[in-house]
């Protein structure tokens, strides 16, 4: 046998100061012979170690091997057989810290290029032009609701429908996707491609409803009266946070929802031929470091600013991003300011955000995050001039759905109570999984919750008999 | 898709549609509003709903054309439909016995307002309304208003129907009068209700308004309709519409509603030529 190649097939990427100027794709994905390349190296190790770091239990040897045996339509089914949502998984993942980190070759060297080898799968077959659809067991009579339409609702939809219950999937918004679709960018996650693994769960059998606010045109008691058997909450975490310091009301001060709400979902960098307007700013200043900063970020500097900076209260190596996303940045220009955060902002007589007071920082002792705890220095303030500032602190679950559901508990946090494993909350027939039980985490993780909470349901249906 | 089940121009520039649209009529309350649509290229704009039918299906929206958006609409015809209409959205009006209830209705803001006094009259308020346009063309449900009204007042700015007056003149004259008023409710203009509110303030009457800042989703998850109300951040979709006057930082909504001045003015010249170069 051949010895194996350390290195792995890297990415073709649109170049930095090309795609700083547009919204398309910046990974292109690999082609057929990059793929294989990088499949061969698999070890085909019996351990599977990998399997074991997939949330989803994706049989991830064996698509590799079916790229290796040049057979794509058993790759796909391989692949779809645990994650209806391949063509975003391979691009949206933290494989690094999951699937990847495990490999066996990761030892020696890189590990295989995982998720780059699912998004490749996927790619091939929505260029196929058409999707073959899974066997679909007897209809079971049982009926379930999923609320939100994000990762974990789709998992969750797509899996019950699979096993024969007829779903219905309740959406706020007037797309499916959930974060997919208002949160990442098209740069990152193109919109056709979310789309496109909606329309495979809509091929399922799911019902999907949008413009319908649960907790508002209808409430969960409503629906589990109305005949649904069970229900699933994949709700998100929807609800921004802000730094509570003066003038952050301020024109120009938007929250990174906001910002990218009206960037992704809505298409504003396509105003006016879209009709929905942003600010395009010429100094942007991102408070955050996490992978919404990033985003934020980037696309401010594709909006057309002229100066784009990462406010980040501890250091680099804290920095909560994917280390991909944090290179993208700054290979785009993107200026990062360290153990830095905001004091106040200040605003002209207009009421617009002129500049922020930013305090230096220090770190101190590990807090219970388990990261060095920032420390403001005093009298350290500094002025930095901006125009726009996008506050990306993190999100935490929208209360319109709890606060309106008789039974429901939720945490000091705002998140609600349910068991890791399946997903059961304090309500009898009501599950929920992803974002609205962790706060804000991966598309990946939600999706795993989504799984293992159409599988506690399936149970309980059984139970229930017909 | 929405279907409009019936228009109507009420006065110039003001439309009032009634939309299909079910299950937000089911659920619509007084002070509620919701967050349209016209098709996939649209802004999602809010409206509050002036009425609804739970037996037919329906809401009725009210609105003036003010933007891109509103224009957009007010081109369709009935029997057309809009992509999406979602609600009720917001808290509904706070609806109880309170005694002498002062409802005053600027311009559009005429529209909302009568939902809200017919639910204030239905809870056993004596309901002492006001109604003010600019001029007479521009007045419409006056007899709507009076229906579920104990008195009516009707103001114009230029004199051209009832009254010659701003609202805040007949509202000072009756919190300075003989009878005990316990509640104001004043829907409009911003710059309306904020006078209405700095009317009622000496004398402490409690005083509920409407807020109307841009929006996106309407549901919680933007922060652009962000208010501070007594010095706290209030996001209006959720946590309103409706506030107390006396609280409200008015300069603040002020600013906050010119921030896409600019790009409206821009989108307008847009949508004008494409009209141009169409005709």
């Amino acid at each position: 046998m051949a010895k194996v190649d350390l290195n792995r097939v890297s990415m073709p990427k649109q170049e930095p100061e090309v795609r700083a100027g547009n919204f398309n794709e910046v990974a292109l994905g690999y082609n057929a012979e990059q793929a294989l390349y990088e499949a061969n190296r698999c070890i085909q190790c019996p351990k599977k170690l990998c399997v074991g770091g997939c949330p989803v239990d994706v049989d991830i040897p064996d698509f590799i091997n079916a790229i290796r045996e040049g057979d794509m339509p058993e790759a796909v089914r391989i692949l779809k057989g645990k994650n209806s949502l391949p063509g975003i998984c391979g691009r949206v993942c933290p494989q690094e810290t999951q699937c990847e980190e495990v490999c066996s070759l990761g030892k020696k060297g890189a590990p295989i290029a995982v998720g780059r080898l699912e998004r490749y799968v996927a790619d091939w077959e929505l260029a196929q032009g058409q999707m073959e659809k899974p066997q679909i067991a007897k209809a079971t009579g049982k009926r379930v609701a999923v609320i939100g339409s994000g990762p974990a609702g789709l998992t969750a939809a797509a899996d019950l429908a699979k096993i024969g219950h007829q779903v219905t999937l309740f959406e706020a918004l007037h797309v499916a996707g959930g974060v997919l679709m208002y949160g990442i960018p098209e740069f990152r996650l193109p919109k056709h491609i979310v789309q496109t693994e909606v329309d495979y769960v809509k091929s399922l059998g799911v019902d999907l409803r949008l413009d319908f606010v649960v907790g508002k045109t209808v409430t969960i008691d409503e629906i589990l009266k109305d005949s649904y058997n069970a229900v699933f909450m994949g709700t998100g975490a929807g609800l921004p946070m802000f730094l509570n310091i003066p003038g952050e009301n301020f024109n120009g001060i938007y929250s990174a929802n906001e910002f990218l709400t009206r960037t992704n979902l809505m298409k504003a960098y396509l105003f006016p031929e879209y009709d929905t307007p942003i600010k395009r700013g010429r100094r942007v200043m991102v408070v955050g470091g996490g992978n919404v900063a990033m985003d934020s970020a980037r696309c401010a500097l594709r909006l057309g600013a002229d100066e784009v900076y990462i406010v980040y209260r501890r250091s680099e190596v804290e920095l909560p991003a994917r280390r991909e996303e944090v290179e993208n940045a700054q290979e785009e220009g993107i200026i990062f300011k360290f153990l830095t955060n905001p004091k106040r902002f200040i605003g002209d007589d207009q009421g617009w955000v002129v500049g922020a007071e930013c305090y230096e920082m220090e770190l101190g002792e590990p807090d219970d995050s388990g990261r060095r705890r920032p420390i403001t220095k005093e009298g350290s303030e500094f002025m930095l001039d901006v125009d726009t500032v996008v506050i990306a602190l993190g999100t935490t679950p929208n209360p319109l759905v709890p606060t309106t559901t008789k039974g429901l508990d939720v945490t000091k946090r705002g998140t609600v109570v349910a068991d890791e494993k399946e997903g059961k909350t304090t309500k009898p027939g009501v599950w929920a999984g992803g974002d609205v039980v962790t706060g804000a985490a991966t598309v990946i993780s939600a999706m795993g919750a989504g799984k293992r909470a159409a599988a506690s349901i399936d149970e309980y249906l059984g139970q229930q008999g017909g | 898709m929405y279907k409009i089940m019936s228009r109507e121009t009420l006065v110039p520039n003001n439309h009032l549609f009634k939309i299909e649209a079910p299950a937000v009529a089911r659920k619509a309350c007084a002070g509620q509003f919701v967050v349209i649509m016209i098709d996939d290229k649209g802004e999602r704009i809010p409206l509050t709903i002036a009425d609804w039918d739970r037996e037919e299906g329906s809401i009725t929206i009210v609105f003036m054309e003010v933007g891109v958006t509103t224009r957009k609409l007010a081109q369709l015809k009935t029997g057309d439909s809009i992509a999406n209409f979602i609600g009720p959205l917001g808290e509904p009006s706070h609806i109880e016995k309170f005694g002498t209830v002062v409802c005053v209705g600027g311009g559009v803001g005429v529209a909302p307002i009568f939902p809200i006094a017919r639910a204030l009259k239905e809870a056993g308020n004596k309901i002492i309304s006001i109604i003010g346009t600019r001029s007479k063309d521009l007045l419409f449900w006056e007899d709507r208003v009076r229906e579920v009204s104990d008195s009516l007042t009707v103001t114009t700015d230029d004199g051209s129907y009832g009254r010659k007056a701003l609202v805040t003149e007949p509202l000072k004259e009756l919190l300075e009068g003989a009878e005990k008023i316990d509640r104001v409710v004043a829907i409009g203009p911003a710059i309306m209700m904020k006078f209405c509110a700095k009317t009622t303030e000496p004398f402490a009457v409690p005083t509920t308004v409407s807020l109307n800042p841009i929006m996106v989703d309407g549901t919680g998850m933007c922060g652009c309709c962000r208010v501070e109300v007594g010095g706290e951040t209030k996001f209006t979709c959720v946590d309103g519409p409706e506030f107390d006057g006396h609280l409200v930082d008015w300069d603040l909504l002020f600013a906050r509603q010119r921030i896409y001045i600019d790009e409206e003015k821009h989108a307008m010249e847009c949508a004008c030529g494409e009209v141009a170069s169409h005709g």
